[in-house]
């Protein structure tokens, strides 16, 4: 128990340390970098509740893929981060509003505790969370009893992929590309050509 | 709190290592290396000409392109596991189910392959 209470405080501190460090840091990288670390703590903190698949998606997805798109659109985007920053207190009371509008949400969310009533998706015949690990439960109900959703999100992934590739994919001519097909399929035949030249005069190639 | 935790304790103890070779080889080598810094030696260095522009260019598109497909194709794979672990359980139904959803995602697949965005030219 002692182990478990240390622990928690201390990833939980890091993780709000380093959120804290994500819009505090200067240097736009520098913030990316306290995101994973963030990603990481939070995922630990999943891991001592007891959503362990939770805590792996969040390494895998976020801190794999999502965290690396955040860095190539920090380093893509050709924006003087000096410069916008120089508004930062003409704004601050704003940015203090919402930040107060949406924590005022949260409070009445958590105080209503409104979570198992209400709700879209019928939680009682579910397994009672101890009796297995949550990665089985969630394999034994998302393939089988949500099939409609299961699928709609793979019709999703279908249209984002196609979506990037709309989006991004051009053409360039003049470009040279290697064909291994054409080159594999080489051979004395088709590749040297025998010509007999006379004398005194050039030959065309 | 629960027992399974006590399988992450090797985990935790791991991290703390790393914590702990990390941080003692950052300051062992801040505390006894020399360190006698001057303008040039701090300045980024750039083979021998002077740093000409800011790192932070703009660079190619398809760099993007592949982050993209490599998170859809992340997702597919959580998809996965779960559906490994309990594959006994829920079935022929369950199989196929996952069958239709990998045949979506093939045909979003071939469609890459054939307009050529794994191709890097």
């Amino acid at each position: 128990m002692f182990v478990y209470t240390i622990s928690f405080y201390f990833f939980s501190i890091i993780a709000i340390l380093s959120a804290l460090m994500v819009i505090s840091a200067k240097n736009p990288v520098h913030s990316v970098l306290f995101l994973i670390l963030s990603f990481v703590n939070t995922s630990a903190l999943f891991v001592l509740l007891g959503a362990e698949f939770l805590a792996m998606i969040l390494i895998v997805v976020y801190v794999g893929a999502v965290a690396v798109l955040f860095l190539f659109v920090v380093m893509m985007l050709d924006i003087n981060f000096i410069k916008l920053r120089e508004g930062f207190l003409q704004y601050l009371p704003f940015g203090v509003l919402l930040g107060l509008v949406l924590l005022i949400e949260l409070g009445m969310l958590f105080y209503t505790n409104n979570f198992s009533e209400n709700n879209l998706v019928d939680f009682s015949n579910l397994p009672k969370f101890s009796d297995v690990e949550n990665t089985k439960i969630l394999g034994n109900v998302l393939y089988t009893d949500y099939f409609y959703l299961f699928q709609i999100s793979g019709i999703i992934l279908l249209i984002a992929m196609i979506g990037s590739i709309v989006l991004t994919l051009r053409e360039r001519s003049g470009v040279k590309k290697q064909k291994i097909y054409n080159q594999v399929h080489l051979n004395s035949k088709n590749a040297i050509e025998k010509k007999k030249i006379e004398l005194g005069k050039g030959i065309d190639v | 709190m629960a027992s399974f935790l006590l399988e992450y304790l090797p985990i935790l103890f791991f991290v703390f290592i790393a914590l702990a070779i990390a941080i003692g080889m950052t300051t062992l080598s801040f505390v006894i290396g020399s360190s006698k810094p001057d303008r040039e030696k701090l300045s980024a260095y750039e083979c021998g000409f002077e740093a000409f522009d800011d790192a932070r260019g703009r660079f190619d598109v398809r760099f993007y392109l592949v982050a993209i497909l490599f998170i859809i194709f992340d997702l597919e794979v959580a998809f996965l596991f779960p559906w490994a672990i309990s594959l006994g359980k829920i079935g022929i139904y369950g199989f196929w189910s996952m069958m239709f959803f990998l045949l979506i995602l093939t045909i979003g697949f071939v469609y890459e392959w054939k307009k050529g965005a794994l191709e890097w030219e």
